[in-house]
């Protein structure tokens, strides 16, 4: 055992990434879906695994090929990896086991191994980013699963997911391209790409000028791939042209990773070595976070395509994310760090409710849903429940972070109540939105909504059950919060180790 | 002459610059890839140029000879899977591409708009 527990970092990657292609050999579509499925419980067994080594030891190191450590690639898995591998593989595996019905009715059968094979892809690309301790590779691993999203979003019913998804491709790669020029920069200047050694070695670096504009060309392109407030223009349409599962999928884990990707190079990296770059770290992302929170949540108010109302939520949610690690301080971080884990869950949550919706409604938009409560209890109570959580009603997930955000704002000094006041208005925001779809669903008259009333039953149990596990995740967590404190504590103390 | 003893760091920022350029402007979708493509070659050059080393030859041990200077093969090295990286990417957008033509008939970005605002 403890010789497997050692090749732990290393499985993460390679079982999801070796078993793609035999997934598309199996032809049979239920069968590709169980493999499939199967793969991804590994692979979240194996981040449980690296999760209890955590808190149990410390972080695990891993030599690929037991190349000697700046020259080799090396893996490392500490809190905050662990924090998100539970995140992506939980997502992964949750959102497959009930996603059978769904993506049958959404892709055709002899596309779906393929399908079933870049999803698999994506979570090898994710995972390899969480996993890896090595720039370079990080860009290779970021490609991997962008190119595997691209593939997943295009599935999408609709043909609008083409411009969607061709919008999505333009950015990302703008996006992992800036990210390249700015590993590129500090390559020339320090000669190293192993995290750790670049962080020791910019020290040494005489002039500084070129590290600048390679942290520059960093934070602007991962700003762009975890869909930062003004670089979030392609998010909205991907999310709601994707197949539905692909958008639960996407909205709980592709964004945060790019985040944590952000946060690491920012923290870790230049922080001990630019001066003064926790105040411009900090004065860039805070506007733009507020603004997040509010011109986003805004827009989610008066969207009525219901999919695309949760997308512009999401954008307000990064916003909560960026303002929580913009506050540069050990419960700022922590606040931040959470929030990914706990938005993660809620947005999973009502985006498998909204997927129950889709299996009876083609068109998930506010007229069509009207008086669906009736015929559909179990999935609307779903998605009140997890409302509450988003908006972060004492019990659930959502407020454990919204707290712990609310007291690190004031904790940072005089602008601390404005600040607080943002995060307030924009969780009243979040009332209206959710409001909003639960009056026209349960107070709404069904002769004034979708003419095919007659056709609209409950979702298939595998989905509902997916669905309500997910709530049940968010009510857990909202009492017993110590498990993902405990990772975001860890990983925030990790982030601001360099900080006297 | 110091500007111009960096004019490789020059065809490289005229190179991205041009590429981004076609990427943002362009409304054909094929010329925006074209743009993409060129972004992604200059950052290539980047790369390519920095592994020079003044004198070095190409770095293959030989019996024998000891005292040789070699150039840097690393970032050749990452710059092929970068390589590999754009041509997916490349492969995937065309790909898109054509899917797109064959839903709506066309590939200049307004027209599409057009279409799907109707």
């Amino acid at each position: 055992m403890s010789a497997l527990q050692a090749h732990m970092p290393a499985l993460q990657v390679i079982v999801p990434m070796l078993s793609a292609p035999l997934v598309l050999l199996l032809k049979e579509r239920r069968l590709c879906w169980a493999a499939t499925t199967l793969t991804s419980l590994c692979s979240f067994a194996i981040a449980v695994a690296l999760c209890m080594g955590v808190l149990a030891g410390g972080e695990s190191y891993y030599l690929m090929g037991s190349w000697p450590d700046p020259y080799g690639i090396e893996l490392g898995v500490d809190a905050f990896s662990v924090l998100l591998l539970l995140v992506v593989n939980g997502a992964s595996t949750l959102v497959l086991m009930g996603a059978f019905g769904s993506l049958n009715q959404d892709i055709e059968g002899h596309r779906q191994p393929l399908f079933y094979s870049a999803w698999l892809l994506a979570v090898a690309g994710l995972n390899g980013i969480l996993v890896t301790a090595d720039a370079f590779n990080i860009f290779v691993f970021m490609e991997i699963s962008a190119l595997a999203s691209y593939v997943l979003v295009s599935a999408g019913p609709n043909r609008r997911a083409l411009p969607a998804v061709f919008k999505y491709l333009i950015m990302g790669t703008i996006g992992a391209t800036f990210y390249l020029i700015g590993i590129g920069l500090i390559y020339l200047m320090t000669g190293t790409l192993n995290l750790a050694d670049m962080e020791i070695r910019i020290h040494l670096v005489a002039d500084q000028k070129p590290i600048l504009v390679a942290a520059g060309f960093i934070t602007i392109g991962l700003a762009l791939k975890a869909a930062v407030f003004p670089l979030h223009v392609w998010l909205p349409n991907a999310y709601t042209y994707a197949p539905n599962m692909v958008t639960v999928f996407l909205a709980a884990c592709a964004t945060k990773v790019s985040l944590y990707i952000l946060l690491r190079f920012d923290f870790f990296v230049f922080q001990p070595n630019l001066a003064g770059h926790d105040l411009q770290f900090a004065y860039f992302l805070m506007p733009l976070s507020l603004l997040a929170v509010l011109v986003a949540s805004t827009v989610a108010m008066f969207e009525p395509n219901l999919k695309r109302m949760l997308a512009w939520s999401s954008v307000a949610q990064i916003g909560y994310i960026t303002l929580g690690a913009s506050l540069v301080s050990l419960a700022g971080i922590t606040a931040g760090l959470l929030h990914m884990f706990n938005h993660a869950l809620a947005k999973a949550a009502l985006f498998l409710a909204l997927a129950c919706l889709g299996m009876s409604v083609r068109h998930l938009r506010l007229e069509n849903i009207a008086g669906i409560a009736r015929q559909m209890p179990w999935t609307m109570a779903a998605f009140v429940l997890a409302g509450l959580s988003l908006i972060g009603v004492p019990g659930t997930a959502g407020f454990i972070s919204k707290w712990y955000l609310i007291s690190a704002v004031f904790e940072s000094g005089p602008w601390g109540v404005a600040l607080a006041g943002v995060i307030v208005i924009s969780s009243l925001m979040a009332v209206v939105y959710i409001w909003r779809v639960v009056e026209v669903a349960y107070f709404g008259s069904l002769e004034t909504g979708s003419t095919t009333g007659a056709t609209i039953a409950e979702a298939p149990l595998p989905l509902l059950l997916a669905t309500w596990t997910a709530v049940a995740l968010n009510f857990y967590f909202g009492f017993a919060a110590s498990l993902p404190v405990e990772l975001s504590t860890r990983a925030a103390r990790i982030l601001l180790g360099h900080i006297p | 002459m110091a500007l111009l003893e960096l004019y490789h760091y020059w065809a490289f920022a005229v190179l991205l610059m041009i590429g981004f350029y076609a990427v943002i402007a362009k409304l054909n979708l094929i010329k925006k890839l074209i743009g993409l493509s060129l972004f992604q070659a200059a950052v290539f050059l980047l790369y390519i140029s920095m592994g020079k080393v003044e004198g070095g030859t190409a770095p293959i041990f030989m019996d024998g000879v000891d005292e040789q200077l070699y150039s840097n093969p690393l970032p050749q090295v990452l710059i092929l899977t970068a390589i590999v990286v754009g041509i997916s990417t490349l492969a995937l957008g065309l790909g898109i591409v054509v899917r797109i033509k064959e839903e709506y008939g066309s590939i200049e970005e307004n027209e599409i708009q057009e279409i799907d605002q109707r």
